[in-house]
This record gives structure tokens, C-alpha cells and sequence, in this order.
């Protein structure tokens, strides 16, 4: 065991935990931050991304002991009051199905357009294409990544 | 519309409603605009409102609080359900919450997701409930302003008396309206008339959903909670011994317990169990047959041959009709186990003591979670509880309670609450499979073309009967022979999203185009003459309304555009499951010398639509699920063990995979039928139609790009 300082959504937390603790599981059984979700555990399907320093960061392979003095961002602290213009566009188009894979999503496509701010489609799909969603919101994701563009 | 309300007591009863709290006013999150308006929770709502029946509270301030029994899995129910209730009772929608229910096998029927079933079910039951508030609502107006009932109308949630001038909204005649009794008759509102229904209402759950709040069953957490993870048995193993040393040393591991063949490692937090499960030494040994995905071939070959069959289909006599054939076309078609997959793993809170228990998850079917823990304790289902959180998908899984019994066995033997949490290896791994089958059909054809005789033989690794002996396109030909064929497999399997049909439809739609090819006829062609065959002189037992397919069938065609652009190589699917009727067409374009999959135009009679966002979701997730598994997805297994554990090696599709999908729904008149399944199982036929005409490849196996006649096609595809 032993002890980290973790910036997390603007907040300092001391923590006790194994060094190879990732980062998912500081955050949703220590941190009770439970919006960050598991789902594989290997980097493939993205539920679990957060921002380590504003990049996308797949928070399941990412040991806690890796974070040092970066400032780590969660879906709780995208924006105060929800209204990101990712989050603003995902209510607008509308695109959850069950939802769980979503705020991965939400904070992949957040990076991705705070490096680009006006991609292409062909963009947009390649930087979606590394978020699984199994109840085939994709449609939906692209067009709310593409307001989202649009509206920032 | 008139209707007696007196069919089920169950929707009508009322639970106990505190007292009216005064005067509160009280705007909710969605017409609010400042942070410093006062905002009740829908607690405090529910605190002051009263219940008007098992669907309905509403508030002394207006508010409107609906309960939505159904477990919410994507499907949007919690969302159109409301919507229902929402309409009748004319309330304004900015002014209603939406609370998911527990279990309450008192107050609701039929408390589950599966068979796509729910909307059915429900639709006049949710009305009613809506109804008779209004009624009583407008009962109570009635005796306070003193004027008949019938001058006052009602709108968004106000009650209004022309003549006088009167006006109030619903939370001013809550106190009188709910001393009065619910009438035996309501008037139902005209179709024409609805304002909520069939227009594009938002997720309830959206704002909660995108700003990461806790709402799945694996967000749940409570004070002295502990983690469990379990190792189970390969499929036909038990086990013998466990050497748990190496596990019970990780730091945060607090215990080991065995049930079964389980064994559950137990600790104050997840990352812990990852490791220590890894570190179990459990020794396995047979427990019946441990079978090879190798087996499963051989076994198809030799029951295709010579197994014992079941007749669940015979119409005329396919003998002579086969004898006397002029041409007789045979293809055979196979699929693999898949695995569910929802993206939330399987997981749930127990929490024993003594003779009860509470249970906190995700579940399609609560009454069978509290039922199998009933059982297993030896304690009447009364003393379970079970709360039903959002589920992260289900897609069938969680119709089982295998999940939940084992955190009931967890929370026993450590005497605490519990959250048990599978990985998503366990999840791949842990059984509950959709069933591999093999499906061989024959046509006869006359000399003209028609087809006379139809036959088809499933063999299905638990699979039950693999096939739907009253579907499409049996009642259209004279002879048919409809047989299936069982194997008891050491693999689990369980209803998965679109049961059997979720192959059986790709296999019999490619099949169709196979035997449109030999009669020379038009695939769409070959279709209509079989659907008015079957309307004008039916053979047998009809499962389907000919009309609704027809109806669908035209639609595809008109709007698909079928056969007018000679560039483009489209390929037709038509189903009917779950009560409603879809038609698909895939088009592939020749783009830079490569096959390029760009649309799927899919035309869907799911009667009225409650929802059309919901509806355009169900219909574009269900081609993305049939198409992604059809495509990439296999699961194979080597004694007993799957061999693809996590989604590096079973693939799912992701969304640079999917073409562009248009939607159209037909105006059939009908009341609602479901929408969480149908739309999947005719993708993979109508896709595998089109490369058959792009590249004159047949694809008879899923997935497609294991298959020798995909490998060289270069298939791409692209949107728009």
C-alpha cells in the first residue's frame, strides 16, 4: 500500500491504495466517483476514458501510480452544471440507448474536439472508432460530435 | 374510445399517499433556468404527492410523478411508458418525473423486459391509469367549482372551466379527487387527438446519464458493503479442490468462500479480486461431457444426418412434391454461441440477514431474481426485496438470475452485504449463450418455377425448437416439412435479443434469394407471389398478417429504389417477429474496384410509434447488433473453455463499421407492438443478399469475415 495525492476534477484526494491500482478503480471504490465505468479492463472498448491532462486516457490500464502531479477529469467534472457543449449535444441529438458506455464517449469525443475543434466526419469516426457501444447509438454519437463542433 | 377499467386490480391499487405538505411551489429541472429557483426533488414530491393508482402520484404543486415497473435496459421504456400515462392524463410534460418502481408483484403485471413484449402488454393498462386520474381530476373540479363535468376540459396539466372562467391546475383537486372513486368506464382519447404520443420525447434518464451520476446496478455502494468476484467451473467440469494461499495474501483481500463449483474471493474493494483471482489454484475434473467447438461440428453432421427429430410442421406431402420437382435447391446454414455481452458486466448487491434479503441490480426479470433466492434460502418470496437500478444493456442475459443467487450465496457465507461484479472474461466466458445451430433447408420448383415443396431441419445446441414453424414463409406453399433437432449441451444458452429468429430469419432469407436465383424470379418478386398465395389461399396455420408484410414488403421496395440502378447491388430481407414487420435493403456500390456496403434502408409496421426517437434507436441499434454479429463476432470453445475471453479477440462492431440506415415506419393503424427485437433479425440476410449480388459470393456461416467465400471480396464499408 501506499499513498498518492490525485488532482481529480479540481479537487486534491489522498489516497491508499496498491501502486497498480488503475485509475477506474481509485476513482469509482475510493473516490466514489462512479460516473468513469468498467466494462473490458484491456483498453478495447473505452467506457472507462477519462482526460489525464485534457488527453482521452483509458483509465482502466492506467496504474495510479502513473498520474503523479497530472490533473485527472471525470465525467462529474466535464462541466459544473452539465452543460459542456458535448454534454449540451448529446441531449440535443438524443443518443443514449442504455447509456452506460456514453460518458466514455462524452469524454473521448470532449479531448478529441479540444485538439480539433472543426474535424471532418472522417475524423470524427476515426477518433470515435476506439469507444464501443453495443446498442448502436453510432449513428447518433457522430451527429452530436458534429453539433458539438459546430456549436463550440 | 370507451373502456371497462376493471381488468386488472393490480394497476388500480392504491398505495397509502402521505398528506398535501401546503403550499410549496416548485419547479423541476427542466423549465428551470436559474440555480437560485427553488428545485423539489422528486423526493420531496413523492413526499407530499398523492397516488391515484399504481402508476400515477401527483403533488399538491402540480408535480406529476409516474412509475415506470419495467427494468429500463435501452430499450427507452422508461421513457415511452411515461409518455402513455402522460397523454391520457393531459399533463404537462415539463411537469412530470419518472421513477423507476421496484418489484411489486402486488401493484404490477408482467414486471420484466424480454420478447419485446412490454409496450404490448401495457398499452391499455397505462392509458387507463392516465384516464382515470383525469377523470377523477376533472370529478373533483367539477364539485368544487360547482359545474357539470362535461363543460370542463383539460390541458397540460390545467383544469379549465370555459363558462366560468375557472381555472386551476392538477394539484388543487388532488385532496378531493383522491377521496373519489375511479370509475368502472373511462373515455380513451381519440388517436388523432394525442400531443405526447408520437412525438420525439427525450430520455428521462439523459441529464443523469451524461453528467456521470450513479444509476447502474454497478454504481450501487452501501456502508460495510463488501467486493466479491467469483471463479466458476468451465462448462462439463466440477470442481474437485481449491488452493486458495496465493489469494488470500493479495492486500484487501478480507475471505475466500466455495459454493458449488464457485469460488468467490471477497475483499473491501474490486481491484483487489481482479488479482487474486488470477492467483486461484482450483482443480477442476469432469462432470459429463466436455465439449470442443470441434465436437459441435462433428455433432451437427451427424444429427443433420440421423437424429431424432421433432415434427413441428407438416403441410400436404412433401415426398411426392419433391419427387415430382423439376428442380429441387438445398443449402445449409450455420451460426456460433455468442455471447451477450451488454456493456455493463453482470453484477449485484445482496444483502442477507436472517430470513431476508435485500437485492439491488440490474435484471430483466426482478420476480425470477426474488423467486430463485426464495428458493435457494428456503424463505417465502415476500421477504425478498429487489430494487431495480438502469441496466447497462441486457440483450437477454439478464433474464437469468444466475448473477443474483450467487451474491445471495456470497452475502450468506460471509454474513454481510455484498456486491458481486463479473469481469468481462467471466462475463464471456460464464455461459448463458445464445445456441449454435445448423439449419438445412430444400425447395421443390416446378417446371414453371414455383416452389411446391418446403422443408427445413434445425439442429440447435440447446436451442429448444429452432424454428418458427407458423413464420414466413410457411401458409405459402402446399407441401412443407419443418423438423428440429436437439443436442443437450454442457454450454449453457439462453434467450438472446430476437430468440432463434435472430439467426433463423438471415438463414431463411438468403435462402429465399437462393431460391429465387434457381426459379429465375426477382428476389422481392418471389416474395409478393409467396405473401398472396398466401393471402388468397393459405395452407395451414398462418402466424403472420400477409397484409402487414406486404405492406412493408412495397414500402422496402419504393423506397429502396429496388432494381432501378443497375450500379447498385442491393439485396432484400423481410421478418416478421415479436409481433411487428420489418423489411430491409442493403446497397453496395462498386467503389475504387471494391464491394462497398453504403445504406440499409429498413421499413418497420411496429404499429402506432409512441416515440419516434426511441423507435428510430431500436430500429438502427437492432441493424447495427444483427449486422456486427452476422459480420465479425464468433465464440469458440476448447474443452469446455471459451477461447475469446474479452473483446481483443470477440469483436464487436464499432462505428466506422456501420453504413448509413434510413428508417421508415409504416402507418398501419394498429396499437403498438414491440420494438426491441424485430428490427435485428432481418440485417444479416438482407446484407448478405447484397454481396451474394455484388460478388456472387454466398455467405452460409456467421461470422462473415471467418469465412473462405468473404475473404478475397475486399467488402468496405462506407457512409454517406
Amino acid at each position: 500500500m501506499a499513498n498518492f495525492t490525485l488532482k481529480v476534477n479540481g479537487t486534491t484526494h489522498q489516497v491508499e491504495v496498491e501502486d497498480d491500482t488503475p485509475l477506474l478503480w481509485v476513482l469509482r471504490d475510493h473516490l466514489n466517483l462512479v460516473g468513469t465505468k468498467f466494462s473490458c479492463g484491456i483498453a478495447q472498448c473505452g467506457a472507462c476514458t477519462v482526460h489525464v491532462n485534457g488527453n482521452a486516457t483509458f483509465s482502466c490500464v492506467t496504474p495510479v501510480s502513473s498520474i503523479g502531479n497530472s490533473e485527472v477529469t471525470t465525467i462529474e467534472g466535464l462541466s459544473k452544471d452539465g452543460d459542456h457543449p458535448v454534454q449540451k449535444a448529446w441531449d440535443e441529438v438524443d443518443v443514449a440507448q442504455c447509456g452506460y458506455c456514453q460518458a466514455g464517449q462524452i469524454m473521448n469525443a470532449a479531448a478529441f474536439l479540444e485538439q480539433n475543434p472543426s474535424p471532418t466526419l472522417e475524423e470524427i469516426d476515426n477518433a470515435m472508432n476506439r469507444n464501443i457501444c453495443r446498442c448502436g447509438t453510432y449513428h447518433k454519437i457522430r451527429e452530436a460530435v458534429a453539433l458539438a463542433a459546430k456549436s463550440n | 374510445m370507451k373502456t371497462q377499467t376493471g381488468t386488472s386490480r393490480r394497476d388500480f391499487l392504491k398505495i397509502a399517499g402521505t398528506t398535501a405538505g401546503g403550499l410549496v411551489i416548485g419547479f423541476n429541472w427542466f423549465s428551470c433556468d436559474s440555480p437560485k429557483m427553488e428545485v423539489l426533488s422528486t423526493e420531496q414530491i413523492l413526499a407530499q404527492a398523492k397516488s391515484f393508482n399504481s402508476f400515477l402520484s401527483i403533488s399538491p404543486t402540480g408535480d406529476v410523478v409516474i412509475f415506470s415497473p419495467n427494468p429500463e435496459l435501452g430499450q427507452n421504456i422508461k421513457t415511452s411508458f411515461p409518455m402513455v400515462v402522460a397523454e391520457e392524463l393531459e399533463a404537462d410534460w415539463e411537469k412530470v418525473r419518472v421513477v423507476q418502481a421496484n418489484l411489486d408483484p402486488e401493484k404490477y403485471e408482467r414486471q420484466l423486459t424480454g420478447g419485446s413484449g412490454a409496450m404490448p402488454h401495457s398499452w391499455e393498462r397505462l392509458r387507463k391509469a392516465g384516464a382515470t386520474a383525469k377523470f377523477v381530476l376533472v370529478a373533483a373540479a367539477a364539485q368544487t367549482w360547482k359545474v357539470p363535468a362535461s363543460e370542463i376540459t383539460v390541458s397540460k396539466g390545467m383544469i379549465s372551466h370555459e363558462g366560468s372562467g375557472k381555472k386551476g391546475h392538477f394539484g388543487e383537486f388532488v385532496a378531493v379527487a383522491t377521496t373519489l372513486t375511479a370509475p368502472e368506464e373511462v373515455t380513451l382519447k381519440d388517436k388523432k387527438n394525442f400531443t405526447i404520443i408520437g412525438t420525439p420525447v427525450k430520455n428521462v434518464d439523459a441529464k443523469d446519464m451524461y453528467t456521470g451520476k450513479p444509476m447502474y446496478g454497478l454504481d450501487f455502494q452501501r456502508e460495510g458493503m463488501q467486493y466479491a468476484m467469483i471463479q466458476r467451473a468451465p462448462f462439463g467440469m466440477k470442481l474437485v479442490s481449491v488452493d486458495d494461499s496465493a489469494a488470500r495474501a493479495v492486500a484487501g483481500v478480507t475471505n475466500v468462500v466455495t459454493f458449488g463449483s464457485s469460488v468467490a474471493v471477497v475483499g473491501t474493494s474490486t481491484w483487489p479480486l481482479l488479482k487474486a483471482k488470477k492467483l486461484l489454484k482450483v482443480n477442476y475434473e469432469p462432470d459429463g461431457v466436455v465439449e470442443s467447438s470441434t465436437d459441435h461440428d462433428r455433432l451437427f453432421t451427424e444429427l443433420m444426418a440421423k437424429g431424432k427429430a421433432e415434427v413441428k410442421r407438416k403441410d400436404g406431402d412433401v415426398a411426392s412434391a419433391f419427387k415430382s420437382a423439376a428442380k429441387v435447391v438445398t443449402a445449409e446454414y450455420q451460426c456460433p454461441f455468442l455471447a451477450h455481452s451488454p456493456m455493463e458486466p453482470e453484477n449485484f448487491f445482496a444483502h442477507v440477514q436472517g430470513d431476508k434479503v435485500e437485492l439491488v441490480g440490474p435484471t430483466q426479470t426482478p420476480d425470477r431474481a426474488r423467486q430463485e433466492t426464495a428458493t435457494l434460502l428456503g424463505i417465502p418470496p415476500e421477504n425478498v426485496s429487489v430494487a431495480i437500478t438502469r441496466l447497462g444493456g441486457g440483450f437477454g442475459r439478464r433474464l437469468r438470475a444466475d448473477y443474483v443467487v450467487e451474491a445471495v450465496e456470497v452475502s450468506r457465507a460471509i454474513q454481510a452485504p455484498v456486491k458481486v461484479t463479473w469481469s468481462r472474461e467471466d462475463e464471456l466466458t460464464g455461459g448463458a449463450y445464445r445456441p449454435a445451430v445448423r439449419y438445412r433447408f430444400e425447395a421443390a420448383l416446378d417446371a414453371t418455377g414455383n416452389l411446391i415443396g418446403y422443408k427445413l431441419r434445425g439442429v440447435g445446441m440447446n436451442a429448444g425448437n429452432t424454428t418458427r414453424e407458423t413464420n414466413f414463409p410457411t401458409g405459402a406453399v402446399d407441401h412443407v416439412l419443418i423438423e428440429t433437432i436437439e443436442h443437450a449441451s454442457s454450454i449453457t444458452t439462453n434467450a438472446w435479443r430476437a430468440p432463434i429468429t435472430n439467426f433463423l430469419a438471415y438463414a431463411e432469407q438468403s435462402f429465399l434469394d437462393e431460391v429465387a436465383l434457381a426459379a429465375g424470379k426477382d428476389p422481392v418478386d418471389l416474395r409478393l407471389e409467396l405473401l398472396n398465395r398466401a393471402k388468397t389461399k393459405p395452407i395451414g396455420e398462418l402466424g403472420y398478417d400477409v397484409d402487414r408484410m406486404l405492406g412493408v414488403v412495397n414500402m422496402a421496395k419504393e423506397k429502396s429504389n429496388w432494381g432501378k440502378n443497375p450500379a447498385v447491388k442491393q439485396g432484400f430481407s423481410v421478418y416478421f417477429s415479436h409481433k411487428s414487420y420489418v423489411a430491409q435493403v442493403a446497397n453496395i456500390e462498386m467503389e475504387a474496384g471494391k464491394p462497398t456496403l453504403k445504406k440499409i434502408t429498413a421499413v418497420t409496421d411496429c404499429g402506432l410509434v409512441v416515440n419516434p426517437t426511441g423507435a428510430n434507436h431500436q430500429v438502427r441499434g437492432g441493424i447495427v447488433d444483427g449486422m456486427g454479429h452476422a459480420m465479425y463476432t464468433n465464440m469458440t470453445f476448447e474443452a469446455g473453455v471459451p477461447k475469446q475471453r474479452n473483446f481483443d479477440t470477440y469483436r464487436l462492431i464499432r462505428l466506422k463499421e456501420v453504413p448509413e440506415i434510413e428508417t421508415h415506419f409504416v402507418d398501419s393503424g394498429f396499437d403498438p407492438t414491440g420494438l426491441g427485437e424485430p428490427a435485428l433479425p432481418p440485417t444479416g440476410g438482407a446484407i448478405a443478399n447484397a454481396i451474394f449480388a455484388a460478388t456472387g459470393r454466398r455467405l452460409r456461416s456467421q461470422p462473415f469475415i471467418e469465412q473462405k467465400e468473404f475473404s478475397d471480396i475486399q467488402l468496405q464499408i462506407k457512409r454517406g
